[in-house]
């Protein structure tokens, strides 16, 4: 089993370690979604190693805890993590969005160990896991599942059947996080199309809802605790972030959706996060080398 | 042949029996469970009965979670809204990771109750066929479409099965097992190869009775297995018949036709005539109009089938 980590502190570090990794591959592969991956590493180090059951010698262990990224793109943080976990070896990071790499840029069930959807269609993942914690109930059986969708990702119509299901269903085993960083693809969340009243829309489709800055570790252990004690109701945590999150070039700007690096971003960026020059200098040299 | 029945008619009694058997089986339906005749299986079993609305592409992924957790799910619904609806959700919740989800399409084709264009498939065959991982199924009739039903229970991975909505007499022989991949010639003859799938094959069978009259010997081939699709029975008309005619109940864009056509093409080039929807929309009415708009009663078969050969 993976041991529970309850130091805040710790819990920061592996969130840093998730960007710094996340950077670094993008970085070598020349392109990637790095706003919203980076927006998503606390909730990520949260979920993988203070709140979810997972065996790391065994991905595939019957009764984990599942979790499904519905918002696919953010999956250099979630390969990040995987490593971290030991799902993954940490050398495999580098060959993100590699064609033969189980690594892809939208998350593949199947190719890499931890997957448990193939995302990327936004809209799907929370669906499916509905469909996973309705298999809990019906089986008996006591994992919880988890599911992380994009703010623009609520702009499509199936994430509220799935919501109408859950509520309908009673699924007090099934936690939906919003990684609301009010930005899409192009533009501000509220401009492209706007979700608010978002705590009142989620409320009025019989979910519990929980607000939370979705960088504060502290306050996502709270959320994710308070979660455990809803019942007969499904949780939604509106997790309050920010794209492109302590990258200062691309914080907070849509284009942080999809970027391609150059080598002083990525040194400067680096820098910002705390690496060292020699590791730096290696995250160039990898750059380079791909290229 | 026999006693009339609907393919749909046979649905709730086999998901039941199979469900009585394996306790991972599981039922999804979008409010349609009283046309897709399961009202058997929801009684006996409503735990593992899922309801989940007018909302097809929730239900295909809600399929793909359960199927997940070890479940064998049967989503099921219109084939419209199996296909043209939630043909994202089946490609990416379903397909790319090869889950374990069948999907009954229910009121194949043309054959809707007077429903019309809006509730008429005409592309799902082709939306199917051409998604990666999925395997395509019509029965010809009701004792086909149990068998195809006990095959999908059994057969780990996606697949689509087309069910028809109305009585056909009994096509297959008593002691059929169907097998993906094989199709079941019903008819054997030399001069011409009539190839269908689903309602039609009864019209091609008659044709073919018609056409033995005036010294046509006709091969009859229901070809159920729409993907995998039998290459070796499609090669082996070719070569021994010479003259393929295709019927589909669906767009003669992208259907079975077009499916036999690319085996004709690169393995035993032969001459083929299509017969089904000239890519055009469904209208409402009774089947008989719409064998008769669309040129698929038995007499149109026959007609095409003379005139083909003449060339």
């Amino acid at each position: 089993m993976t041991e529970k980590i309850v130091d805040v502190k710790k819990l920061e570090e592996i969130a840093n370690r998730t960007r710094i990794n996340v950077v670094k591959m993008i970085a070598r592969s020349g392109i990637g979604h790095l706003g919203g991956s980076v927006s998503i590493a606390e909730i990520l180090a949260v979920l993988y190693f203070y709140e979810m059951t997972l065996d790391p010698k065994n991905p595939e262990w019957e009764d984990r805890d599942r979790f499904v990224l519905s918002k696919g793109h953010g999956c250099p943080a979630l390969y990040a993590t995987f490593a971290e976990v030991g799902f993954i070896p940490k050398d495999m990071l580098m060959t993100l969005h590699e064609i033969d790499s189980p690594l892809q840029m939208h998350p593949e069930r199947g190719l890499c160990p931890g997957i448990e959807m193939s995302t990327g269609a936004l809209g799907q993942g929370l669906s499916t896991a509905v469909g996973m914690a309705l298999g809990a109930r019906i089986k008996g059986r006591n994992f919880r599942v988890y599911a992380l969708v994009g703010c623009g990702e609520c702009n499509e119509g199936q994430i509220w059947e799935a919501a109408m299901f859950a509520s309908k269903n009673k699924l007090d085993n099934l936690v939906a996080i919003i990684d609301y960083n009010k930005l899409a693809l192009s533009g501000r969340t509220q401009e492209v199309m706007p979700l608010e009243p978002l705590y009142d829309k989620w409320v009025a489709f019989g979910w519990h809802v929980i607000e939370a800055n979705g960088h504060s570790v502290t306050q996502l252990i709270n959320a994710f605790d308070e979660a455990r004690t809803v019942k007969e109701k499904p949780t939604f945590i509106i997790a309050h972030t920010v794209k492109g999150r302590n990258i200062s070039y691309i914080e907070d700007t849509w284009p942080s959706h999809s970027v391609q690096m150059t080598a002083q971003q990525v040194e400067s960026t680096l820098e910002e996060l705390g690496c060292s020059k020699d590791e730096i200098k290696t995250a160039l040299s990898q750059m380079k080398e791909y290229k | 042949m026999s006693q009339k029945s609907a393919p749909r008619d046979v649905l709730g009694r086999t998901l039941t029996d199979l469900a009585e058997k394996d306790p991972n089986i599981v039922v999804l339906d979008a409010d349609f469970w009283p046309a897709s005749k399961i009202a058997q299986y929801k009684d006996r079993f409503p735990d593992r009965f899922i309801e989940v609305g007018i909302a097809e592409q929730n239900m295909m992924g809600i399929a793909a979670g359960l199927s997940t957790v070890g479940f064998t799910c049967f989503a099921s619904t219109l084939c419209v809204f199996c296909s043209r609806r939630a043909c994202d959700q089946v490609t990416t919740s379903i397909a790319l990771p090869r889950l374990n989800v069948k999907i009954l399409g229910l009121y194949a084709g043309l054959f809707v109750g007077k429903n019309g264009a809006s509730h008429q498939a005409l592309e799902d065959i082709a939306i199917m066929r051409s998604i990666a991982n999925m395997t395509v199924v019509q029965p010809a009739d009701a004792l086909e479409t149990e068998q195809v039903v006990r095959f999908a229970a059994e057969y780990d991975g996606p697949m689509y099965v087309r069910v028809g909505r109305d009585p056909r007499p009994q096509l297959v022989p008593d002691n059929y097992k169907f097998r993906l991949g094989k199709a079941c010639t019903i008819r054997d003859g030399k001069d011409v190869t009539l190839i269908a799938c689903g309602d039609v094959v009864e019209n091609a069978l008659t044709a073919a009775a018609s056409l033995a009259k005036k010294k046509i010997d006709a091969r009859v081939i229901n070809m159920s297995s729409i993907k995998p699709i039998d290459e070796e029975a499609i090669v082996k008309a070719a070569q021994e018949t010479g003259k393929i005619v295709t019927i589909d109940n669906h767009n003669i864009l992208g259907g079975l036709g077009s499916a036999v056509c690319e085996v004709v093409a690169e393995k035993m080039p032969v001459k083929v005539k299509r017969i089904g929807v000239k890519d055009i929309f469904g209208k409402s009415g009774t089947n008989e109009q719409m064998e008769k708009h669309f040129g698929l009663r038995a007499q149109d078969i026959e007609e095409e089938v003379l005139a083909f050969l003449k060339n």
